[in-house]
């Protein structure tokens, strides 16, 4: 396995710290409300034949948020500096949940600048009505409803009484930047569904068969909004299937990186 | 010393508490009773309009989606007390204004019930506990700097007189502001904010508000009143007058110690029900990072209460002041010299299942045999001196103080 090179892009003011890892294709890696991605078993599998690239969202891991930040429309912008910065020719673009509508995001503004576009377990759109939850709330679910929706195996979950004090602050921490990410409107904007149309690179949507924070009916209605997009579902697992079904997970991203 | 008469409107005919998640936020509303709800608003208004009576002041405060208290619109409330009573001076404590959209519409609210009372509205601003973020659906974060963004403008509106000026702020736009009524107290009514340390506090004091703590008790009330005094003292070059800080605890004056404590412990209905869930009190960007990890770890009851629920306890935290009139006296003018004085306090006196004769019948004795004696005490207030006093008294051990301790600072 190849060494990660932890580097801190610095746009303006704004300091992004970017794990590199593996050698390969290129891929940008987009994590979620659960912070950066590069220590799981996934990421190191798939650096074994691409490049990934991990920068961490301004509030998570433990960085600032940035005084004039106040929404996902702040670090789309962002992404589109940073995405200039390191100079990618045509990288996948991989987006997990909150990361997942970030990535459809800057697919919608330049999907030019990517090959090719992977969503697990996205958010970004509202595909019910008004009275309909179509994201579970996850700022104000008990937690151990939290954890059924988002766990096919609760075991996988993290288990905050073996973490130490700084750790728990970053989560703590963590949680804040998901929140100011995702407020409102919920987890979502709602012009996208009428952006959608412009990625017009092979897209895949990755879900877990268990997710209850967005069900596969979700991820469905997402996939029927971006034009050339497919789906595939992964059982015995929720909304992360990266944890859950590294196996799985790898073997269909392969697939698709290649095809 | 001013003495507001406080009661938070509880509706106290709740369910098993073991059949329900939490008093707030989430208890289905099939458990408020509307024809019980009307006797309840009808007795808590007589409460208010006696109080005046009696010569006390009066506040009053809002939550949202609890039983705690039945009155989501404070300013409602208020008019009414506006029209019904005489001479009481009128505090809300306060406009959850970081958690409300149109600080205008609350500059117009305030107005018409300062215009209506003819000049007796007191207009408190807070940035409410974290059980009210999930009904404002606002996320806290920032929270103190929106609150004082939406004081900036509600202040500029109430003493802008020759025509429309524009606002675009961070959170707040309006581009034509010329409220109608304009305020009848000028410049505008006395402002009050809540503080919950030494750094909110100086917030306060260098805008000349009437800074209000709410049951910090002798753990930390001396570090957020010499917050204030400090910050007073180096944004207008002298010492506050002590009509600027207040302090509220829960306090029970009986005929007998007996009575007095026999009600304080009813009182304690206002701690003992606040049955809350970590999800509500601990919203993402309400707490500090450090105190969120510590709620996180559960090292908290997740109750969102003050761990000591015994009376003696939080008789002994400063938060509830019981017994005969003398008692209660000395137990106040004990915490008065302790944190170095304050102007203003405000009683909670009324909770849970206490009845309307219980309440009339301490307040009455309040009024009467306590509330003289602390006009008094401040009377003759002299910073100098109370800072001798103070400086005699040392401070006293942090008597069990959660974490959780500190939402009721706010």
């Amino acid at each position: 396995m190849t060494s990660d090179t932890s580097t801190v892009v610095s746009l303006r003011g704004v300091d992004v710290p970017v794990v590199k890892q593996g050698s390969g294709p290129p891929v940008l890696v987009l994590h979620g409300g659960d912070g950066p991605l590069d220590r799981l078993p996934f990421a190191e599998s798939l650096s074994g034949s691409f490049e990934l690239m991990h920068p961490t969202h301004p509030g998570f891991g433990g960085t600032p948020i940035p005084e004039h930040f106040d929404s996902l429309q702040d670090l789309i912008f962002l992404y589109l500096d940073l995405i200039d910065s390191l100079d990618l020719k045509g990288p996948i673009l991989m987006g997990f949940s909150m990361g997942g509508w970030l990535a459809a995001e800057l697919a919608v503004i330049s999907a030019g600048r990517f090959s090719k576009l992977v969503l697990v377990d996205s958010v970004g759109i509202k595909p019910g009505g008004h009275f309909d939850r179509d994201v579970a709330d996850v700022f104000a679910l008990p937690a151990e409803e939290l954890l059924n929706a988002a766990w096919h195996d609760r075991s996988q979950a993290p288990d905050f009484a073996k973490m130490t004090d700084d750790e728990l602050q970053t989560v703590a921490a963590n949680r804040v930047a998901h929140g100011l990410y995702t407020w409102e409107p919920y987890m979502h904007n709602p012009k996208l569904r009428y952006r959608l149309h412009r990625i017009d690179i092979p897209t895949l949507l990755v879900w877990g068969e268990n997710d209850g924070i967005v069900t596969t009916d979700y991820g469905a209605a997402l996939r029927d909004l971006i034009p050339s997009a497919s789906m595939s579902v992964i059982s015995q697992a929720g909304h992360n299937p990266h944890i859950e079904q590294p196996g799985g997970f790898v073997a269909r991203f392969m697939e698709f990186a290649s095809s | 010393m001013r003495a507001w008469f406080f009661t938070e409107d509880a509706y106290p005919d709740l369910p098993d508490v073991g059949s329900y998640e939490s008093i707030r936020v989430n208890l289905p509303n099939k458990h408020f009773d509307p024809s019980r709800g009307a006797d309840l608003y009808n007795m808590y208004l007589d409460m208010w309009c006696a109080a005046d009576e009696m010569g006390l002041n009066i506040m009053n405060n809002e939550h949202h989606q609890t039983a705690t208290c039945m009155v989501p619109a404070a300013p409602i409330m208020l008019g009414i007390l506006a029209r019904e009573t005489k001479n009481a001076r009128l505090l809300i404590l306060g406009n959850p204004v970081a958690n409300r959209s149109q600080p205008v519409r609350v500059a117009e609210e305030m107005a018409l019930i300062d215009v209506l009372s003819r000049g007796r509205l007191e207009c408190g601003f807070v940035r409410g506990v974290p059980y009210e973020i999930a009904p404002a659906n606002v996320f806290p974060y920032r929270g103190t700097e929106k609150l004082w963004e939406a004081h900036d403008l509600i202040t500029k509106a109430w003493t802008t007189h020759d025509g429309p000026f524009s606002f675009e702020g961070r959170w707040f736009h309006a581009r034509q502001i010329n409220i109608w009524p304009r305020p009848y107290q000028q410049p505008h009514p006395p402002v009050w904010v809540t503080m919950g340390s030494a750094e909110s506090a100086a917030q306060v004091a260098q805008r000349g508000h009437i800074g209000a703590v709410f049951l910090a008790g002798y753990p930390r009330i001396r570090s957020i009143f010499d917050g204030y005094r400090q910050g007073y003292l180096d944004s207008h070059g002298n010492e506050m007058p002590i009509d600027r800080l207040a302090y509220c605890a829960l306090i029970s004056v009986g005929k007998t110690e007996q009575e007095g404590l026999d009600v304080a412990e009813k009182l304690l209905w206002y701690m003992t029900s606040n049955k809350v869930p970590p999800q509500y009190s601990n919203p993402p960007g309400y707490h500090s990072t450090a105190m969120a990890a510590t709620m996180m770890r559960g090292n908290s009851s997740g109750t969102g209460l003050p761990t000591a629920t015994t009376l003696a306890e939080q008789m002994a935290r400063g938060n509830v002041f019981a017994g005969t009139p003398d008692q209660v006296y000395d137990q106040i003018k004990k915490f008065y010299d302790y944190c170095g004085g304050f102007g203003n306090l405000m009683m909670m006196s009324q909770a849970g299942f206490m009845t309307f004769d219980e309440t009339l019948s301490s307040i009455k004795l309040f009024s009467e045999e306590v509330y003289p004696r602390l006009k008094e005490l401040t009377s003759g207030y002299d910073a100098g001196r109370m800072q001798e006093i103070r400086a005699t008294l040392p401070d006293v051990e942090n008597i069990n103080v959660s974490a959780l301790a500190s939402e009721f600072v706010r």
